[in-house]
């Protein structure tokens, strides 16, 4: 049998999201980064959505998901894609629009955006990719930064009297009023990353069903930052990470069934 | 009506798709206005309290990079804070309006007016290189006017607009004319007017990227020319000033804003008194009318820059005279509004002698 006639449409098991467009990655190989953003653009295909769908980045690693995602985007200043998001949804409001963020931009120097966008309800969906560390800046410590752990910043590990104590961003954003979703998920293993798919969906759809606002951390692993190959990287993130960041929803309100 | 009260309710009628801002003496009432006006409910314009003048401005930025009329207000502390979303918006070229109704500073410093944030609107603000056009209006009606008009400038060039104010402009009641109604833009004239929004990529097209960063310094040099190439053309076209008895003018005042008003006066009883003064006030301060003041320069005996500040504007009215003509500058700061004898006084013992 030929390539050729293996390669035929009836034989199709699996392909790249159309919107996951050919541009080299610079993503440091077994960065969580990659995995999710095949699944916002396969959420977004899958919605119908690629032509009313606007998306801001942030600053961090994934200042550049805009050079991957065949959508329009708006890069924001650090900390500040919520409050751009928030504009943007509320001038078009059946658009899908979403912010990509991670622990730092998210959780420490764009907190007050974060905490006050989700509190006033905005119908937008926000993805948080914790991997405890500043991946771009080269392995700072982060708000998210695990006791003990060791960073470019923190050389001898996290202590709190020196550098305070890890920030749970998601567990605070589950008691505000104006969140119906809030989720913590990972992407280290399939069974996973078929639950993050659905978080990530249902979290654009009840943007575009206007319940809210919601909010989706994937817990990730940065094995170049950790200084960790990706398998051990994984490893260290299910025995370390996992247990003070838990996976599962922490709160739904779009649904009766709410098994918290 | 109140000058911040002419604001907002130009805005409404000028087809403003956004307000965000966050309060701040003295210019709270654009949008305690707007919040009694209800505008969603009639022309659908979004108005939003921010939680920070930081989130007002990164909304202006995302709701302009979506294509939308939208703009904040604040007064000079508030608007520090906003400098980082301003250099942000001039770097991706997004169009939005921010209004200063400036109070003395530095710092928290107080809530009586001031001029004192000329370098800050002038000179940029944030970091790079880039300028803010710059609209200074000297009355309640120019107040109004001046909305429609900078989010005509900041469309036309893709760049950031600034209306500078200050705490007598903004808080000064006087009768005005409110501009006509003109209807928000729809979805399809947004399409075919800002073809770059990032507002959904309608019928397949290639993506809208809106950002400031480009790590290659050779394309951000490019990109950084480009800037300057249109700064340019805004410097040779957006020239805005108003000149009052200049015919015959010996002495030359410069003054924006409320300055101007004052300086008015003080042409009245100079004249009165045998004195030949003249007014130059620009409406725009940047771009600046460099080329209209050395003109001047070769008229006069000499040009006092007034202003209430410690002599900002003095500075571009020292490069246009270039040394030819004898400035000087006559100022007060804290606050303190000056009175048109102090300006006499100054300008006898500064330039008459």
């Amino acid at each position: 049998m030929t390539e050729e006639e293996i390669m035929r449409p009836e034989n199709l098991v699996y392909k790249k999201p159309t919107l996951l467009n050919d541009t080299p990655m610079h993503y440091c190989p077994g960065c969580s980064h990659g995995v999710v953003h095949k699944l916002v653009a396969e959420i977004i295909e899958e919605m119908g959505m690629a032509e009313k769908t606007v998306a801001i980045s942030p600053v961090g690693c994934a200042v550049f998901a805009y050079n991957y995602i065949d959508v329009d985007w708006v890069e924001a200043a650090h900390g500040r894609a919520p409050a751009v998001a928030t504009a943007i949804k509320r001038l078009w409001p059946d658009r899908l629009v979403f912010t990509y963020q991670g622990d730092g931009d998210l959780a420490c120097i764009g907190t007050a955006e974060s905490i006050h966008a989700l509190n006033r309800g905005e119908h937008i969906a926000v993805i948080f990719i914790n991997n405890a560390i500043y991946g771009m800046t080269g392995g700072q410590m982060a708000p998210t930064t695990l006791m003990g752990m060791k960073t470019a910043t923190c050389p001898y590990g996290r202590v709190a009297d020196l550098h305070g104590y890890p920030l749970k961003l998601t567990e605070i954003a589950a008691t505000l009023e104006g969140t119906c979703y809030v989720t913590r998920q990972s992407v280290h293993n399939v069974a996973a990353i078929r639950r993050a798919k659905k978080a990530i969906r249902k979290a654009f759809e009840n943007s575009m069903s206007g319940k809210g606002a919601s909010l989706v951390e994937i817990v990730s692993t940065c094995n170049a930052g950790w200084k960790l190959s990706p398998e051990k990287a994984n490893q260290w993130m299910e025995e370390n990470m996992f247990k003070f960041y838990p996976l599962g929803d922490l709160k739904d309100t779009t649904t009766t069934d709410n098994s918290l | 009506m109140k000058g911040n009260e002419a604001i907002a309710h130009a805005a409404i009628r000028c087809g403003c798709d956004g307000y965000f801002g966050y309060p701040i003496t003295p210019q709270s009432e654009v949008l305690e206005t707007l919040a009694i006006e209800k505008p969603w409910e009639t022309t659908g314009m979004v108005v939003l309290q921010a939680e920070s003048e930081l989130a007002s401005i990164n909304m202006v930025y995302g709701a302009g990079a979506a294509g939308k009329r939208a703009m904040t207000s604040s007064s000079s502390p508030g608007v520090a804070l906003m400098q980082e979303g301003i250099a942000y918006m001039a770097g991706a070229e997004i169009p939005g309006l921010i209004v200063n109704v400036q109070r003395g500073g530095p710092g928290l410093g107080t809530i009586q007016p001031s001029q004192s944030d000329y370098f800050q609107a002038t000179r940029g603000g944030g970091n790079g290189d880039y300028n803010v056009i710059v609209l200074a209006p000297a009355s309640v009606q120019e107040m109004a006017d001046f909305v429609d008009l900078a989010f005509e400038l900041a469309f036309k060039y893709r760049n950031p607009a600034m209306i500078l104010s200050d705490g007598v402009i903004g808080q000064m009641m006087e009768k005005l004319v409110l501009p006509p109604f003109k209807p928000r833009r729809s979805e399809e004239q947004i399409q075919a007017e800002c073809p770059w929004a990032t507002c959904g990529r309608k019928n397949g097209r290639q993506p809208n990227i809106l950002t400031s960063l480009e790590l290659d310094c050779a394309k951000m040099e490019q990109k950084n020319l480009h800037l300057q190439a249109k700064y340019q053309t805004i410097r040779e076209t957006e020239v805005r000033f108003e000149n009052i008895n200049c015919e015959d003018a010996e002495y030359l005042i410069v003054a924006f804003g409320s300055a101007a008003r004052i300086a008015l006066k003080v042409v009245e009883m100079c004249r009165a008194e045998g004195i030949k003064a003249g007014l130059l006030r620009p409406s725009a301060l940047w771009p600046f009318p460099s080329r209209e003041i050395e003109r001047m320069g070769r008229q006069v005996k000499g040009i006092l820059s007034f202003e209430i500040n410690a002599g900002q504007m003095l500075e571009d009215i020292l490069l246009a005279t270039n040394g030819r003509t004898p400035v000087a500058h006559y100022g007060r700061m804290g606050g303190v509004v000056p009175t048109p004898e102090e300006v006499i006084q100054a300008l006898k013992d500064k330039l008459i002698k």
